[in-house]
């Protein structure tokens, strides 16, 4: 293993900005870990196929509206439509899941194991039913008609060259266009749904559940209603990530949520899990450090940084970064 | 007198003649053939040594997560660790014989388990899964990225067990297996097991080798959970703070919980990598600490023979109907969606969660009693 610091110093800005979009996206992921967690003490396991299912949505959008040959303002009301298709997808598969993998067992007070059991069970499930979409299709007989879409289920799936990249000198600093989009939306995202669940009446409800659920009941908090939220707020944000995500990367498959799932959920207890300021810091955190390690060590090296940082800020500080808890949040 | 207990009086010498025979039952098991049972698509002898090795993973899993209480997501690397190091002694990087490195393996696994339970045992809950969670990716990262270790390409050759006899001469002398026709059950006398040679064809005497460790960690699994050892797992896992005030050094047990489980792991990972005498970082995703673990909770975590049926279910079911291919992952996910909503604490239950829930149905009686009351009252 050589270090190459050279490369490191000589590139520091870009490996920043770069580093800082990627986080940006693992920090929407992990708003919907961090919102479950805060709520129901669960680690939602399936959230990462939520994401998968958003990226899907907008690769389908992309290829529907034919967005290769479009450009202008075409191409921006294209990617808004991908952006919506994306949030409504995600959303409706965060709440199917609440419903189908979740809401009998809450009812029941099941063990939290078996939650996450059924949790797993229900992440197989849908990245199944994706990497299997030919099938699917056959068996309502679409494959004709839909042959474009589910062709090659199983390997990647890419929308590369709809997208123009540019890149602009600042200062001597190459950056890209699509990175400072990615941060940005992702940051006012974030910032819009902090002050959401701050200020709003609903965001009350979902931090009095998280604080005590018996007595935001007893309070006229309806329990089952606030947790179908929480899952359909995490599902959006999921749906914008994988929108920024396809914008980034233009490519996706069936399996790409469960590394995203698994650093966004390193993002979540990074920061503090429960705490959706600490999403934030977290995911952009672990995107920078991840891309700095990466340049230092080389690229083969990228996923275990995440880990080894992982364990490291848990043994430190057991309670991540900004540790506080969705329930302490104050408006 | 209900079957349980009619089980229960029988005198000693007639159990211990029971298990004998369950046990020869299952040692036989692969020469039977039995039709229905067998795999059809793949080779049944196989198939019964991945079982025999998911039940000791999940037997070692369910001390650390069924006994203990502490959620590891992370026990493939310790399946790793034992795997990797008789791979390194007995062919990449030495060549000792195969019964001198299991040991070394499983030690090597047991040390790991003190070495990452120490620092992170303290936290405490979920934390611990994540912990554990990065830990066994950390383990597969550093295998696909260290040349030493063989890299992404792996290490082959791994050592196999001795024979007994001489392989040239067919061993000590040979096993016939039998043949199911058309309703006749003939013995074949041409597929034959030598008993017993280690080879690369024959599956079964691998079959024996693994069941044979299950076993052995069975009994030591009946001996520890009656103890003293067994009854502070217990405790520390029903609420570790009264069980610190009783005098359980509760971080004492926890850790011993933990190397115990990286000890089975370690065992399981090195008689793994002397079967397939092929092993790559492939063989240790993090899919396979979820099966494992979604073994232990669908069989009943926390009753060894729950967690066997368990580890017996998810190793082959998926074999029996390889026909479905395509679908096993996704009948596999509805399967555990399905028996977690329908049974939540597992097929088998501990005894323990039965009459914990007759206790709590007291108590709900006794809370709606006291509602009663004060509605009365108002």
């Amino acid at each position: 293993m050589n270090l190459n610091f050279e490369f490191f110093f000589n590139n520091l800005p870009e490996l920043t900005i770069t580093g800082l979009a990627f986080g940006a996206i693992y920090a929407l992921i992990a708003l919907g870990y961090t919102m479950v967690y805060g709520v129901l003490q669960l680690i939602n396991f399936a959230h990462s196929e939520v994401f998968m299912y958003g990226t899907f949505a907008t690769l389908w959008v992309v290829m529907a509206f034919n967005a290769a040959d479009a450009n202008g303002i075409q191409l921006v009301l294209i990617l808004i439509a991908a952006l919506i298709a994306s949030m409504a997808m995600s959303a409706a598969i965060a709440l199917i899941l609440e419903r189908v993998a979740y809401r009998p067992l809450i009812k029941r007070k099941a063990p939290r194991l078996i939650a996450l059991i059924s949790a797993i069970g229900a992440s197989f499930v849908l990245a199944e039913l994706m990497g299997l979409r030919d099938r699917v299709a056959s068996w309502v007989h679409l494959d004709d008609n839909l042959s474009d879409y589910v062709r090659k289920a199983k390997i990647n799936n890419s929308m590369a060259g709809v997208l123009e990249k540019p890149r602009y000198d600042v200062f001597g600093v190459s950056i890209s266009l699509i990175d400072i989009i990615v941060i940005v939306a992702a940051v006012a995202m974030m910032v819009l749904l902090d002050q959401f669940v701050r200020r709003s009446r609903l965001g009350k409800g979902i931090r009095a559940t998280a604080q005590d659920p018996e007595t935001a009941s007893l309070m006229g908090v309806n329990p089952t209603r606030t947790i179908q939220m929480t899952f359909l707020i995490g599902g959006l944000m999921a749906g914008v990530a994988g929108f920024l995500y396809m914008l980034k990367l233009d490519a996706t498959n069936y399996q790409v949520g469960f590394l995203l799932g698994v650093k966004a959920f390193t993002a979540a207890v990074l920061g503090g899990i429960g705490n959706l300021r600490g999403a934030l810091l977290g995911g952009l955190v672990l995107g920078v450090a991840e891309n700095w390690g990466q340049a230092i060590l080389g690229s083969e090296w990228r996923d275990v940084i995440a880990f080894v940082l992982l364990v490291l800020i848990l043994l430190v500080r057991p309670t991540g970064l900004l540790g506080e808890s969705l329930g302490k949040a104050r408006a | 007198m209900s079957f349980k207990s009619k089980v229960a009086g029988l005198p000693t010498p007639v159990k211990v003649l029971v298990w004998v025979l369950v046990a020869a039952f299952a040692y036989i098991l692969p020469l039977l053939e039995l039709p229905i049972i067998s795999t059809p698509d793949s080779d049944f002898a196989s198939v019964l040594f991945t079982v025999s090795i998911y039940c000791l993973v999940a037997l070692g899993l369910n001390i650390v997560v069924g006994y203990a209480g502490l959620l590891d997501l992370g026990y493939v690397g310790f399946y790793a660790i034992g795997a990797y190091t008789v791979a390194i002694l007995t062919s990449f990087h030495a060549s000792w014989p195969l019964l001198l490195a299991i040991p070394v393996a499983v030690v090597v696994a047991m040390i790991s388990g003190v070495i990452l339970g120490a620092p992170t045992l303290r936290v405490r809950g979920d934390y611990l899964a994540i912990v554990t969670l990065g830990f066994g990716e950390i383990i597969r990262l550093v295998a696909v990225n260290t040349e030493w270790l063989g890299g992404s390409k792996g290490i082959n050759n791994i050592g196999r067990p001795p024979n007994l006899g001489d392989p040239d001469k067919d061993g000590l002398f040979q096993v016939p297996h039998l043949f199911w026709g058309d309703g006749t059950v003939l013995v074949d006398t041409k597929d034959t097991t030598h008993f017993l040679i280690f080879g690369y064809a024959d599956a079964v005497p691998y079959y024996w080798m693994g069941l044979t460790a299950v076993i052995v960690v069975l009994i030591a699994d009946v001996l520890i959970k009656n103890s003293r050892v067994g009854r502070a797992w217990e405790a520390t896992r029903e609420d570790e703070d009264a069980a610190e005030l009783m005098g359980v050094p509760t971080f004492k047990f926890k850790l011993l919980a933990f190397s115990t489980g990286a000890f089975v792991g370690g065992l399981a990972g090195a008689l793994f990598a002397s079967r397939q005498s092929f092993i790559n970082p492939q063989s240790f995703l993090l899919l396979f600490s979820i099966l494992y673990l979604a073994a232990v909770v669908v069989g009943g975590q926390g009753n060894r023979w729950g967690v066997l049926l368990g580890a017996g279910l998810v190793a082959y079911l998926p074999e029996r109907f390889r026909g479905f291919e395509d679908f096993r992952v996704l009948a596999f996910g509805l399967a555990l969606v399905l028996l977690a909503t329908l049974r939540p604490e597992g097929v088998l239950p501990p005894r323990r969660t039965v009459r914990a829930r007759q206790l709590e149905h007291e108590l709900d009686e006794l809370e709606e009693g006291s509602d009663g009351e004060e509605e009365a009252r108002v």
